[in-house]
């Protein structure tokens, strides 16, 4: 075991869904207060604290956590990066314990969205006299015009540029995933919704973008989630439990989309996750066959399907007959988003990242109730924000 | 009497009796763009030179999207093309029902354009899409 390995200590999530009589400080002092108990220290122990929220992001949203939770003077970055945002705040803190600047550290992603509907793709503005702006020089909105923006739409055109290059991808495929999750969050009481639906449910219900339906989407919602940072040396200064209960990050990894010629058009959300996967497995030193679980982005079902293949956990090309196998389900080889994924356990932006390393953290810990997996002992998150950032972390159980 | 004021949708329509798109190519290693550019993504370099990208070309990949802002006629299928000449474009395509019987993936397209507003000056805004070849 490596001496210079940063542990999680402690960690803790709300469930995800509607919180109209509470605001994003409520939500993310809550979990960072329990976090402090699941780990058995304080605000005092915190030497560095970061914290992610995409849209109240220049609202000084670690400050004011503190303000409710203990205003101790420690360094806060508050950090944004999309869908990677909640990865990013755990790698900043991450990265401030390697660096040897703290040897403990806090880390919070929390979001408040109420019901936002369709993100991004903007609105129908026609001109009075058209003029030209912007770096296109448009004299109107194009969205719906130039192809889409929205995020369903682009995510959709990512997963049939898969079924173009590859056999045995369609949208029974794509909507497999989506069955599978809501199958999944069935047993996950944190989850926003905990519904199983029908494969026939699932393809008949409303088109969104297709091949994506409605339960093919993840909801907006509200949430938070925090992790306790500790450093290797100062864990083992702490009582036996806490050192039990630890979890090693064996690998903690941040890309950003490298060019590709399409990019332009479409952001490309496959090579930057090929190449944080890649980075994260010599660091781990383990391979894809090694994971007992995995949470991944799964913000449409074609999103899920293609980092099937992103992250290694199926044959080049064969995303297709991975799900038909019935491998990523829970009871198959590589159980993929035991936790419902963001499809149905919920999406709330800044949290989600914190909330994939809590639900493989709380497995490798053997804590995770009715939806453990039994005998967990290494486990994968991943997140990936258009524009592009893609987060990747694997986590390993402590040795006994 | 000259013909209506037409403009197009964004600057890389070209539009005329012969519309097709403009890039901007960078002059070290080839890499296209459609937006107003500070360097080259790829290389970083800053010399580009204006380039014709084909009207032809294939689709590779597509949404059939019901739900948009309010405001947006739907459904509409969003394509991504890759024209002949290996430059990736998105738009609409049009001239084709807006279901999955009828959009295959590999079908070959070809630019098309056509008016899709007019503002209070009488201006036509121009755009363009693809369309089966
Ligand atoms: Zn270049």
């Amino acid at each position: 075991m490596a001496g210079d390995s940063v542990w999680v200590l402690g960690t803790s999530m709300t469930r995800f869904g509607r919180y109209p009589d509470l605001d994003a400080v409520d939500l993310g002092a809550r979990v960072c207060l329990e976090a402090f108990t699941d780990g058995g220290v304080t605000v005092h122990d915190m030497d560095v604290m970061a914290a992610g929220t995409l849209f109240q992001a220049n609202t000084s949203m670690g400050q004011r956590i503190q303000k409710q939770i203990g205003q101790t003077g420690i360094p806060v970055f508050n950090v944004t990066n999309a869908c990677a945002t909640g990865a990013t705040a755990i790698r900043t803190v991450y990265l401030a314990i390697k660096a040897g600047e703290a040897s403990m550290g806090l880390a919070v992603g929390v979001e408040q969205m109420g019901k936002m509907g369709l993100l991004a793709g903007g609105s129908k503005v026609e001109a009075n006299v058209y003029e030209p702006s912007g770096r296109f020089g448009a004299v109107t909105s194009v969205d719906g015009v130039l192809g889409t923006a929205t995020m369903p739409g682009v995510f959709a055109q990512a997963g049939m540029a898969y079924a173009y290059e590859n056999d045995g991808v369609g949208f029974e495929q794509f909507a497999k995933v989506a069955y599978k999750n809501h199958l999944h969050s069935t047993l996950n009481p944190l989850a926003q919704y905990q519904k199983e639906f029908s494969l026939e449910e699932v393809m008949d219900s409303p088109v969104q973008s297709y091949p994506n339906t409605l339960l093919m989407c993840c909801p907006t919602g509200d949430g938070a989630a925090a992790a306790i940072l500790v450093s290797e040396e100062r864990l083992r200064s702490m009582p036996k439990r806490a050192q039990k209960r630890a979890v090693r990050i064996a690998a903690s990894v941040l890309t950003s989309d490298p060019y590709v010629e399409s990019g332009q058009v479409q952001p490309d959300v496959n090579t930057l996750t090929r190449n944080a996967a890649s980075q994260a497995y010599e660091k781990a030193g383990i391979g894809p066959e090694d994971l007992d679980l995995v949470e991944l982005h799964d913000c449409f079902a074609t999103a899920e399907l293609i980092h099937y293949d992103n992250l290694g956990l199926c044959e080049r090309g064969g995303a297709g007959d991975f799900i038909d196998s019935g491998a990523p389900f829970r009871d198959g080889t590589t159980p993929v988003n035991v936790s419902g994924g963001l499809i149905s356990k919920g999406h709330p932006i800044g949290a989600t990242g914190v909330a994939n390393v809590f639900e493989v953290t709380t497995h490798l810990r053997g804590e995770a109730g009715d939806r453990q997996i039994k005998g967990a002992k290494v486990g994968l998150a991943h997140v990936i924000g258009l524009g592009s950032s893609c987060g990747i972390h694997i986590l390993e159980k402590a040795a006994a | 009497m000259p013909s209506t004021q037409q403009v197009p949708i964004v600057d890389y329509l070209r539009i005329g009796a012969r519309p097709y798109l403009r890039a901007s190519e960078c002059g070290y290693c080839g890499a296209r763009y459609f937006d107003r550019r500070n360097a080259c993504a790829k290389c970083g370099r800053v010399e580009f030179k204006n380039a014709r990208v084909s009207n032809r070309g294939v689709l590779r990949s597509y949404s059939i999207v019901h739900r948009a802002a309010p405001g947006i006629p739907v459904p509409y299928v969003s394509a991504l093309v890759e024209t002949d000449d290996g430059t990736t474009v998105r738009s609409n395509l049009v001239d084709c029902p807006s279901d999955p019987d009828h959009v295959r993936l590999g079908m070959k397209v070809r630019l098309t354009t056509y008016v899709t507003g007019v503002d209070d000056a009488g201006t036509e805004c121009v755009a363009f899409g693809y369309r089966p070849a």
